[in-house]
């Protein structure tokens, strides 16, 4: 179980970033955190992976605050941010140094055909695409077999096809073992696809201000009607035009909840 | 309409000349037409004598075994003032590249000792060390110091942020950390700081070698100059040109092999 209270971050140069955060994340949940840009939603992933502190309130995973990178969640980030010295096998094991060779060797083969990379395990990253690197980097993460996978808008920097191609991937992986997924987006459909939970932030502080439940059953259609009425719906929420904040409010969000 | 073209895109050749052979074209050359105004005596020969005269005065050199003696010694001084030179500004620039204590405490003052002309302090290391080795290899182990020191500084500093956070995220030691990012993220910086080095190593064991020196290829130059034989000198540019280029050409070869994995336009 994974707990955020009262999450306050106030960075150096006196901008708030976030302000008041609660979110408890059940084991095997997907959540995603959506919003427009400067809503804290990068930051507070950055705080639940270990990475930056909160000025006041705490994380904890399973009742153990957080206090760094915690051996038992993995991170992706945005681009795959492979080493490129190191081929495919050898990035994938960065993470696996305290274990036997044999055990690392069996553990990315196997992470490699979950990924469909079996045959670029020597592989230098000068020579994948850029939907490769970043399978190679869910690879990365998935194969220290983490309780908690957060993914800070892992598939923003690819091409729409690629994109909607890694998202099934992504819960095809997920129905192996279903880690906990925290998922950072701006792609409201990408939020729709994977989500149980949708956290609508909002920003100047960056606070909660909606949560939707996705109670659809998977695999999810796009073009079905009430995928696109729940796209209505949080497209409304997320309050796209920060100039009249109260006219889309009054527009946007009849149908919902 | 005509299409773009890439600029490594392969043409097609006409004239089929191997890649490797396209350097010395000009060189060999320039070398016959050298030879030839020295022949027809468009240039008087004892201020300017011929390939072959050169030459011949290397092979006589070689003969009496004096060549290797001063290529030895010359070799030995570049090679051990490098060393020095490259062990120190390793130390110094990894440690004001990673921590910014020691940057804000070292950093200043080195930059502020390279903006005096290294030639300078050949009066100050002659007064303390004497004018034997100690003072000639001083003196190359500065020159070699500063471009050393400075592009592995900035190599450190200029470590992509998010390839630390990586190692972060899977709780890397410092130690690991330095080992395993820092390292092969700095190697590119700092073999091209080794180049320069080595280049300005060369460029000073001349410069040592001038002040004051018995024995060595700078020794030779000036023996030339005295005793009136420019052969001799035109010899001893030759061979530093040599031997510079050659180890050059062994530096840039370990280079390529250490960063095979590098995506740039040169390694095509």
């Amino acid at each position: 179980m994974l707990h955020i209270k009262n999450v306050h971050k106030q960075f150096d140069n006196g901008f708030l970033a976030l302000e008041g955060i609660n979110l408890s994340i059940r084991p095997g949940e997907i959540v995603s955190l959506v919003g427009t840009s400067g809503c804290g939603k990068s930051t507070l992933l950055r705080i639940v992976a270990g990475l930056d502190f909160p000025t006041l309130g705490e994380v904890s995973i399973d009742g153990e605050p957080i206090t760094g990178p915690h051996p038992k969640v993995g991170l992706i980030f945005q681009e795959a941010r492979l080493m490129p010295w190191l081929r495919v096998a050898e990035n994938i094991q960065f993470g696996l140094s305290h274990l036997s060779r044999l055990d690392r060797q069996e553990r990315t083969e196997a992470v490699l055909r979950k990924v469909h990379l079996s045959n670029f395990a020597e592989a230098l990253p000068r020579q994948l695409s850029g939907g490769m690197a970043q399978r190679v980097a869910i690879a990365r993460a998935l194969v220290t077999q983490p309780d908690i996978l957060l993914l800070d808008e892992p598939f923003s920097a690819l091409d729409a096809f690629t994109r909607t191609q890694l998202q099934d991937h992504l819960l095809e992986i997920w129905e192996g073992d279903y880690p906990t997924l925290l998922l950072v987006t701006h792609d409201v459909e990408e939020a729709l696809v994977l989500s149980d939970r949708i956290i609508v932030l909002r920003p100047h502080p960056g606070r909660i201000h909606r949560e939707l439940r996705i109670d659809l059953p998977r695999p999810r259609r796009r073009s079905s009607l009430e995928f696109q009425r729940l796209k209505e719906q949080l497209i409304g929420e997320l309050d796209l035009s920060p100039a009249v904040p109260d006219l889309v409010k009054l527009g946007g969000v009849g149908s919902g909840g | 309409m005509s299409s773009l073209s890439l600029p490594r895109r392969p043409s097609r050749q006409k004239l089929t000349i191997p890649r490797p052979l396209q350097g010395w074209l000009l060189p060999i050359a320039l070398v016959l037409l050298w030879e030839l105004v020295s022949r027809l005596g468009i240039v008087a020969p004892n201020l300017l004598p011929a390939p072959t005269t050169v030459l011949q005065t290397v092979v006589d050199l070689a003969r009496s075994g004096a060549l290797f003696r001063h290529v030895g010694i010359t070799l030995y001084r570049v090679i051990v003032g490098f060393g020095i030179g490259t062990l120190v500004a390793t130390v110094l620039g990894a440690l004001t590249g990673y921590s910014r204590v020691a940057h804000a405490y070292l950093d200043p003052l080195l930059q502020a000792l390279r903006n005096i002309p290294s030639i300078a302090w050949v009066p100050l290391f002659i007064l303390w060390l004497g004018i034997y080795e100690s003072s000639k290899i001083s003196l190359i182990a500065v020159g070699v110091f500063f471009p050393v020191y400075l592009n592995l500084m900035s190599g450190v500093q200029g470590v992509d942020r998010k390839l630390v956070e990586v190692g972060q995220i899977y709780r890397l030691s410092q130690l690991q950390l330095v080992r395993r990012v820092f390292f092969p993220a700095t190697l590119p910086a700092y073999l091209v700081g080794l180049r320069n080095g080595l280049g300005l190593g060369w460029m000073f064991v001349v410069a040592a070698e001038l002040m004051g020196a018995s024995q060595g290829l700078g020794y030779l130059l000036i023996d030339g100059q005295t005793t009136g034989r420019p052969a001799i000198i035109i010899a001893s540019i030759v061979l530093f040109a040599l031997l510079g280029k050659l180890t050059d050409s062994g530096l840039a070869v370990i280079s390529k092999r250490l960063l095979y994995w590098q995506d740039s336009y040169g390694a095509g």
